[in-house]
């Protein structure tokens, strides 16, 4: 029975940083994913992390554009201390080997990046995310202390008598077995709840796990109404096209041939924050300036050619592979797209949440720094710092704690729940069935514009849905690489997640961020300038609020 | 839409059965791909169907498999396409699990006993000069860009696959891991240049077990073309650092140089001797060592002459091209530049730069 001071479950950047900070800070530490580490989604980060490392930035106006681009629903206290450490971050990044773009002295260059005052995204080409993933990666296999369980898939965390973090049960996916893993605390940095949405540009592992997971102990979950749809996808099958190409210049177009940011973001054009420019592209789209197949054309071919070899490669091959289009010679179709997890586990600035020795960091948790809405490559730098911190944190209280005590009965739920699902006869509907229609509901009510009937009718079928996921059945009845019993676990746990998203949504009676209710249009302050907190009670989602941190940002109205 | 037929190798390791076909019909628009259609089939008609796969973007480097026989990403290989190409009778797409490692189950191999212990085999982290600078390392844009080929890398194992070495010599290190070398190699920052490529030469498996097959430049799914970074390693081990190794790399590439020079093309019944001789045809007719491995060396050769692969009066009589001049004013033009020029997609782009009329120049275009 593997014991560690500090287990980490999610292995993207995140969780990778969280244990090469534990383990610097002298914790025994576990790293364990469902995939192998490189497979995560932070690969798919392409664009850049932000930082005010240059002598004429400021780390103040990072933090004033973040709080701006949060509509205020941003915590300050956190967004400061994320806008304080970004520079370390990227320098202990650029040391560490990362391959960062440099500029012509040779220092680490910069690129321009939506909703942002100065040119501070740091970036590897278009590949940024995976870079950092893959030296992380490096510095794991160096550092071969740090204990790596690669394939396995947690079920379900272990909680002792006294309500405290015990533990994980998890399945080695290579062959079936169920082990406990006892830690005296539990890191979660599984990544976002994506898979929910149909189409999304997130990974097909994106289903949510960690957040529901920790909402199934007790854990408080935080503004999961704030869904972030990116304004450049591709039709059909969400591919994302980085924000890095209107950074460098590209610019959107309607069918009419117009630039139709000029109308909703002056100042900013196709920079403004993602939130303002997918429901510019919604409503051209909506009042029939669109093209036929319901998007809007991204001209990439403003940009140097050589630039774009450079610095985008990575979409050439998206456009050319996915789309069939040359994106150096045309414009590409792109719409608004499920993209990005604001909400999640609420955490403090060190990562923890309300439940003793369960952190969190990254996209599953919410510190929150990203608010309604969050800025382009703020979700690098937010993974690295938080998961640096929930690192440290939990390796320094661990010091003090004794190992807690296993307790077995935990892996027998699990498995009795595992062989249920195994042995159970097809009656009902196939998994794949019941993920369709969650997908297909929620990218259709709980979008870019939200209505009260739409939301009701959203919620009424996530509830049929989890009656119907009650029985879904396996062809798989094995136990090496048996895909279809995860896939099962996999939509308990996106339609946790569903329920909680449309719930808060129904609830924030207002717009602010990525929430737009067609029916409450306006950002209200008096009512609404506060998070929406979900908790389980009994089967459902218990509603409460919380305050936002305030530091020395007052609200004021959102222009770009 | 259009039908598809997928024959599938499947493979359950707990049924005690061997490896089997099995054909699934799938309905799906040509341009979707034929991780579309694995997915489809599992999730309408048989769950049990195991592939790895996430990104569905060529991103995260799960879904490498064979299709009919081609080594690739599934998710960015087009069904329409793929059906195409089909090379059985009746037209159905072969996908089985890729080659030169361990198969788990139905589509899905053991990375672990063969790519990543090949990654781990090469050091695969930086290993800097001494503490670093307080801000970053100052080095040359050019040099970032140029190793970002290598870092596009995304770990799927379609080289290690294809890999005609690695399937008669499993130690090779292999296409994916020296690629990740040179990632460090030619990374300015790192302090063990030399000693990685020493490393690299001297190694039996290294840098010059490969054989310049180019299988995988054509299956790698990001360009990386392991091989071409295979040979900028061993350029920068004998051009920049001169190691003269053990497997007789360096003396091989140098009689490849010097024969074609000479003669403009290859001196076959030169090649092994000055090979053994770090270059030159007499070092090895008169040095103990050369004249070991020549002697080691008979026996292929006359099996050569056996098979009819090897014909010993055009061996030794080997005539010089009509315009060897022009091979030579070839050779002047490039040892005339100061600096090496090397191709790198994220200099030149797809096209190798050609449309630019830059290919020439693209290593060096400022």
């Amino acid at each position: 029975m593997p014991q560690h001071d500090v287990l980490i479950i999610g292995a993207g950047l995140a969780g990778q940083r969280a244990a090469l900070a534990a383990a610097h800070g002298g914790a025994s530490v576990g790293i364990m994913s469902k995939v192998h580490p490189v497979r995560s989604h932070s690969n798919a980060a392409q664009g850049g992390i932000n930082a005010a490392l240059n002598p004429e930035d400021s780390w103040e106006s990072h933090a004033f554009d973040t709080v701006k681009g949060s509509d205020y629903l941003g915590d300050q206290d956190a967004i400061e201390i994320m806008c304080r450490e970004a520079p370390n971050e990227i320098l202990d990044l650029e040391h560490l080997g990362v391959t960062f773009h440099r500029n012509e002295e040779g220092r680490l260059g910069t690129r321009a990046f939506g909703g942002a005052s100065a040119a501070r995204t740091y970036y590897v080409a278009d590949i940024t995310g995976q870079a950092i993933l893959h030296v992380l990666y490096e510095q794991l296999m160096k550092h071969n202390e740090v204990y790596r369980y690669e394939e396995w898939f947690v079920t379900s965390l272990m909680r002792d008598g006294n309500g405290r973090i015990s533990g994980a049960v998890a399945r080695n996916i290579r062959d079936g077995s169920m082990e406990l893993f006892v830690a005296k605390s539990v890191i979660l940095a599984t990544g976002g709840n994506g898979q929910i949405y149909n189409p999304t540009t997130n990974a097909l592992i994106c289903t949510g796990d960690g957040i529901a997971m920790a909402y199934r102990v007790g854990a408080k979950l935080m503004d999961m109404e704030m869904v972030q749809y990116h304004p450049t996808t591709l039709q059909g099958n969400g591919l994302l096209i980085t924000e890095g190409a209107r950074g460098e210049g590209a610019h959107l177009y309607n069918a009419l041939g117009e630039r139709f940011m000029e109308k909703y973001a002056p100042n900013k054009m196709e920079l403004a924050s993602r939130d303002v420019v997918s429901r510019a592209e919604q409503t051209e789209i909506n009042e029939g300036r669109g093209f036929p197949d319901g998007t809007v054309a991204l001209d990439i071919t403003k940009v140097p050619r050589k630039r774009i070899h450079e610095a985008l490669r990575e979409i050439v091959m998206v456009g050319r592979d996915f789309a069939g289009v040359d994106i150096t010679r045309e414009p590409i179709h792109v719409k608004p797209g499920n993209h990005y997890t604001m909400g999640g586990v609420d955490t403090d600035i060190d990562g923890q949440t309300n439940i003793p020795g369960l952190y969190a960091a990254g996209e599953c948790a919410c510190v929150s720094v990203h608010g309604g809405n969050r800025l382009g490559a703020n979700s690098l730098l937010d993974t690295l710092v938080f998961g640096r911190r929930s690192g440290e944190h939990a390796a320094r209280t661990g010091q003090t704690l004794p190992m807690p005590k296993p307790d077995h009965s935990w892996v027998e739920t699990e498995e009795r729940n595992i062989q249920e699902i195994v042995g159970r006869e097809r009656t009902g509907r196939r998994t794949s069935e019941i993920k369709a229609e969650m997908g297909a509901t929620m990218d259709k009510y709980a979008a870019v514009f939200r209505d009260e009937d739409g939301l009701r009718t959203a919620l009424g079928i996530v509830d049929r849905l989890k009656d119907e996921a009650k029985t879904v059945a396996t062809d798989d009845k094995g136990t090496v690489f048996n895909q279809d019993v995860l896939t099962a676990l996999e939509l308990g746990f996106m339609l946790d997640n569903a329920e909680c998203v449309v719930t808060a949504a129904i609830e924030r009676r207002e717009s602010r961020g990525a929430q737009f209710r067609t029916d409450y249009p306006e950002r209200n302050d008096d009512e609404w300038l506060k998070h929406i907190d979900l908790s389980l009670n009994g089967d459902r989602p218990e509603i409460s609020y919380s305050d936002v941190t305030i530091t020395q940002w007052q609200p004021e109205e959102r222009r770009y | 839409m259009a039908e598809y037929t997928l024959k599938i190798r499947r493979f359950d390791p707990e049924s005690g059965q061997a490896a089997y076909w099995q054909d699934f019909q799938v309905d799906l628009p040509p341009e979707r791909s034929v991780l579309d259609g694995v997915l489809q089939a599992r999730d309408r008609i048989d769950g049990s169907i195991s592939i790895r796969c996430s990104c569905q973007a060529a991103i995260c480097g799960s879904c490498a498999v064979r299709i009919n026989g081609r080594t690739g990403l599934a998710c960015n290989t087009k069904i329409g396409e793929a059906a195409d190409r089909a090379v059985t009778d009746d037209g159905a797409i072969v996908v089985e699990p890729m080659s030169n490692m361990p198969v788990l189950k139905d589509l899905i191999v053991d990375m672990d006993a063969v790519h990543w212990k090949k990654v781990q085999r090469i050091v695969p982290w930086l290993l800097p000069a001494g503490p670093p600078p307080e801000r970053e390392y100052i080095v040359p844009a050019e040099s970032m860009i140029d190793v970002t080929q290598a870092m596009a890398c995304i770990h799927c194992g379609a080289c290690v696959g294809a890999c005609l070495s690695l399937e008669v010599d499993s130690e090779f290190i292999g296409p994916a891991a020296l690629a990740k070398a040179y990632r460090f190699v030619g990374d300015p920052r790192d302090g063990a240049t030399e000693e990685r490529l020493t490393d690299l030469a001297e190694d039996p498996h290294g840098i010059y077990d490969c054989t310049h097959c180019f299988a995988c430049v054509e299956v790698c799914p990001k360009g990386v073309a392991p091989m071409d970074q295979i040979m900028r390693l061993r350029r920068r081990a004998t051009g920049d650092y001169g190691i003269k190794d053990r497997n007789n790399g360096y003396g091989h590439e140098k009689a490849f140089v010097d024969l074609i020079q000479k003669y403009g093309t290859l001196h076959e019944a030169q090649l092994l001797p000055r090979s053994y001789g770090n270059g030159s045809f007499v070092k090895a007719a008169l040095h103990p060592s050369g004249i070991k491995q020549l002697t080691e060396s008979l026996p292929t050769v006359m099996n050569g002459v056996k098979s009819g692969k090897v014909a010993p009066a055009k061996a030794l009589h080997h005539p010089t091209l009509p315009d060897q001049k022009q091979v030579r004013r070839i050779y002047k033009e490039i040892e005339s530049k100061d600096e090496r020029v090397e191709l790198n997609l994220y200099i030149v782009g797809e096209s190798g730069g050609e449309e630019e009329g830059t290919m020439a120049e693209g290593g060096r275009e400022s």
